[in-house]
């Protein structure tokens, strides 16, 4: 589904390829997480796929196909989750399609109605987002991203704003969620158990320069509940990403 | 009962300065120089006459067309720098060094180019409203979040797209900052072009009561003036508050 072929990329204002030569590879349908201490360069994968930043060379190819000049083959969502103020929750989740700008009015609202009622929000489409909670506003945004109709979602860190509760609670959310639809999920997150937690593989930037991707199988089936975080190899896995992860930042 | 006593302090001050104004005034006893608060208001009322049916509409005319010729400058001015950073570059520190302009100084001048006419005033108008629509407003489009404008993109919109669905609504509380400060803005304009050459106006006839040594009547269409623009402030506002739900949780 997204394919890195040697992809290369540098900030103006460095003097380093943060990512050097980087390939990998994930499968339609895969929950894959991406971990690694802040600012290792996590995120600008993420940019490099929405097209945000512009790559110095190699491919990357979603659905196959490169990615350059393509639009809305990716559903983005933000750490934040950018609802806009003005607009109701509705009118916030019609924002992918408006700018795709290929269905009527109608249509979009069914759309977003039905959105609503699937990620538990029926009735709250006429409210304003500040009458939301946390966890409501996440589900919205992730709603948001779904209307993209894009098969493959990256999702950075989106949890990682809300406290404790709201946080384990939208991750089983998050997970229940994808067992049903199956979309291609990218998850980045610098939380070992939310990794293991959530994905069928962990990728671990190992180190900055980025020139490759650790990955490890996360050893449990779906459907998963938390209690299989609590298994010996499911144990023995979080303490070794946690170890390397330290071992980086002691760098 | 909450606003009242939100407003009290004010009001209680506002009072407190009022009396001592009118004590002040009526221990000194010299009209011509320092009427007193209750002497303005008689005044005010026995020129009621020509001061709401001439002068009051001749300077509200004048701030009107002024207002709305900054509106539109400041705003293109805002939506071009937004959209070019060459513009901004070129129009930026010009529009900035123009308010460092001495406009009351140039405006005998406007008067000499364009006679007694409303447009001497109207010029004058101009000048020192449309900064702060330009500034404001072009502070508004910039206050917008690049996560914001990040996302968008990676839902395929264009220039347009992001300038219409996400700037042109979050710089909306600006634009209204921006009009509140310009009113009262353009109602001193207009009144400074009356001062310098008119035939009507608020400004005008403030100046022919001074001529006269009449202080009340000097100080009798000011008030009314900076009343006018208290209200014209508190419509703004008013609509403000209907418009604009979100301000503050940008």
């Amino acid at each position: 589904m997204l394919e890195f072929q040697k992809v290369v990329f540098q900030y103006d204002s460095e003097d380093f390829n943060i990512i050097n030569g980087l390939s990998f590879q994930i499968e339609k349908g895969e929950f894959v997480s991406v971990i690694g201490p802040s600012g290792c360069g996590k995120s600008t994968i993420f940019r490099l796929v929405g097209q945000l930043l512009t790559r110095k060379a190699g491919e990357i190819l979603v659905g196959g196909e490169r990615i350059d000049g393509r639009r809305g083959y990716c559903g983005y969502m933000p750490q934040r989750d950018l609802l806009f103020p003005w607009r109701t929750v509705r009118d916030n989740l019609c924002l992918p399609m408006e700018v795709r700008g290929d269905v009527s009015r109608a249509e979009m609202d069914r759309r977003a109605e039905e959105t609503l009622a699937h990620v538990g929000l029926s009735g709250w489409g006429d409210k304003r987002p500040d009458e939301l909670s946390g966890g409501m506003r996440q589900r919205a945004a992730f709603a948001r991203t779904l209307l993209t109709g894009s098969e493959l979602l990256l999702l950075d860190e989106p949890f990682s704003a809300l406290d404790f509760l709201t946080r384990i609670t939208m991750q089983e959310w998050l997970l229940g969620q994808w067992e049903n639809d199956h979309k291609t999920v990218l998850f980045i997150t610098h939380d070992v158990e939310e990794a293991i937690f959530l994905s069928g593989r962990v990728l671990v930037v190992e180190e900055t320069p980025i020139c490759r991707l650790a990955s490890f199988e996360v050893p449990a089936p779906y459907p998963r509940t938390r209690a299989c975080l609590t298994e010996p190899r499911m144990l023995a896995l979080r303490e070794r990403l946690i170890g390397m992860l330290r071992r980086e930042a002691a760098v | 009962m909450k606003r009242w006593n939100a407003n009290l302090p004010a009001l209680v001050l506002l009072f407190a300065l009022l009396l001592v104004w009118q004590l002040g005034a009526t221990g000194m006893d010299a009209a011509y120089i320092l009427p007193s608060p209750t002497q303005i208001l008689v005044r005010m009322w026995e020129l009621r006459e020509p001061l709401l049916t001439a002068h009051l509409p001749a300077t509200l005319l004048c701030t009107g067309i002024g207002l709305a010729i900054s509106v539109v400058l400041g705003l293109l001015l805002a939506v071009l720098m937004d959209a070019s950073p060459v513009a901004e570059k070129m129009l930026y520190p010009l529009i900035v060094a123009s308010q460092t302009i001495p406009t009351t100084a140039l405006a005998p001048l406007f008067v000499l180019w364009f006679g007694y006419t409303i447009w001497s005033k109207v010029l004058v108008t101009v000048l020192i409203t449309f900064f702060p629509i330009a500034i404001t407003v072009f502070d508004g489009f910039r206050s917008v979040k690049t996560d914001m404008m990040d996302m968008l993109q990676t839902f395929g919109a264009g220039q347009r797209e992001i300038f219409l669905k996400l700037k042109l609504p979050a710089a909306l509380p600006y634009f209204f900052s921006a009009i509140k400060m310009a009113i009262p803005l353009s109602i001193i304009g207009a009144a400074i072009g009356e001062w310098l050459g008119a035939q009507a106006g608020l400004g005008y006839f403030s100046r022919r009561m001074m001529t006269q040594l009449d202080g009340a009547g000097v100080f009798a269409p000011i008030v009314l003036l900076s009343a006018v623009a208290m209200l014209a402030v508190a419509a703004v506002s008013w609509i403000e508050k209907r418009v604009i739900t979100w301000r503050g949780s940008l």
